[in-house]
């Protein structure tokens, strides 16, 4: 055994909350579950969807929202061009209901933690760190920003998210929405495996 | 309208080779000429229903890493369990309400290889950042900090396609291009059975998931 090996074994001897037997390590179930029950939680979106339609004659959705945040900065450094292109002379960059939506989404989960003390206020998750290790703020970083970019893609695409397709799409019976959901779970499923189990 | 007239109706054409339902799907995938959704009134009711879904979407957990990438895993069945449940009340909610004349339907058309293509690309994204774009927000709400590199790759993400939008939609979107096809025009059932089958259906998964799974 190396000194430095030695050293970490002191260390974690020391300080019983990096100690590896004590973390949950890269089991999920391991880590703490919702606070309400997945079903009721469920059954109030079904709800939230019907309110959604009939107030704002609009489905769930969220991930329109973030193609017209970036046309609105694409705008500001090159209007033209931005303007110019297909997909937003169809959806115009401007503030719309979705991009609401999504803005209260970060205050509504917010105010959900706040009230019961589950703010986290962490750059990485546990189980994130537990597989990819304490010095790997850069890396997740990264790995966020290009996950995000090819999620948003494969989300223009196909022609939604999981609340577009996945909820409001799959409720209303369309069989792309169906096809679409299917697609992201083999997708991340595979690519998952990969990163935890492999 | 009734509910008799609209969901027990036959589908027209019946005999060619697609059957359509005598449905009002909805308009085209894109905004319409007169655009209601940035009146103070939309923005406001916008940010109402954003605070509700945010609140229910970190109470039901899935604003947790652990629990998105738990569900990719096969280990953690949260993100299902509010999912199916979410389009059990909301189909039988929404065509309810469409039967009744009280909304429209927004129907997303099916393009099976854009479907599967860009569904694919969004498992993979999924899986390397853990959130999706609805619980990607929830998550920054609570104070998971990293979904801020999330929101600007979905920004970036979205830029690019816009950049290659037009050559897509001359391609692959093109490509296995069905419309507005409907899962009961596909087994060619009216949608009201469809609904009472799929839905029986659907809460039978969740039985089997609430007995079979630890959580």
């Amino acid at each position: 055994m190396t000194r430095t090996a030695l050293a970490g074994f002191a260390l974690t001897l020391a300080t019983p909350g990096l100690a590896v037997a004590d973390s949950p390590g890269t089991d999920p179930l391991a880590y703490p579950g919702p606070a309400w029950s997945p079903y009721l939680v469920g059954a109030l979106i079904g709800l939230l969807s019907m309110a959604t339609f009939y107030f704002s004659d609009k489905p769930l959705g969220a991930s329109t929202a973030y193609a017209r945040l970036a046309g609105i900065v694409g705008k500001l450094f090159a209007p033209r061009h931005t303007e110019s292109l297909k997909y937003y002379q169809d959806f115009k960059p401007k503030v719309d209901w979705e991009v609401m939506l999504v803005v209260g989404a970060v205050g509504g989960a917010f105010l959900a933690a706040w009230l019961c003390g589950e703010l986290t206020g962490e750059w990485l998750p546990a189980m994130w760190t537990a597989r990819f290790g304490e010095g790997s703020l850069a890396l997740r970083l990264g790995v966020a920003f290009v996950g995000g970019g090819l999620m948003a893609f494969g989300a223009r695409m196909a022609g939604g998210c999981t609340s577009g397709h996945g909820i409001s799409g799959t409720m209303q019976l369309s069989v792309g929405s169906w096809v679409a959901v299917v697609s992201f779970f083999v997708g991340g499923i595979a690519t998952a495996l990969l990163m935890f189990r492999v | 309208m009734t509910m008799k007239d609209d969901l027990t109706a036959t589908p027209t054409q019946v005999g060619t080779d697609q059957p359509e339902l005598p449905i009002d799907k909805g308009g085209p995938d894109k905004d319409p000429p007169t655009d209601q959704s940035s009146t103070g009134k939309q923005l406001a009711l916008g940010l109402l229903f954003g605070l509700t879904f945010g609140f229910l979407l970190q109470k039901g957990g899935v604003a947790k890493y652990h629990v998105l990438i738990g569900v990719l895993l096969l280990e953690d069945f949260t993100v299902i369990k509010v999912m199916l449940s979410a389009i059990v009340v909301g189909m039988i909610g929404v065509f309810g309400l469409y039967a009744l004349g009280l909304v429209k339907l927004h129907i997303k058309p099916t393009r099976y290889a854009a479907n599967i293509l860009g569904g694919l690309m969004f498992g993979v994204g999924f899986a390397i950042l853990s959130y999706c774009p609805g619980t990607g927000a929830a998550a920054l709400g609570q104070g998971n900090f990293d979904a801020l590199a999330g929101v600007l790759g979905l920004m970036a993400g979205s830029y690019l396609y816009a950049e290659a939008s037009g050559m897509l939609g001359r391609t692959v979107l093109k490509w296995g291009d069905r419309g507005k096809l409907m899962l009961p025009e596909l087994v060619r059932v009216t949608p009201a059975v469809f609904i009472l089958v799929f839905a029986s259906f659907l809460v039978f998964a969740l039985v089997v998931l609430e007995r079979f799974t630890i959580r």
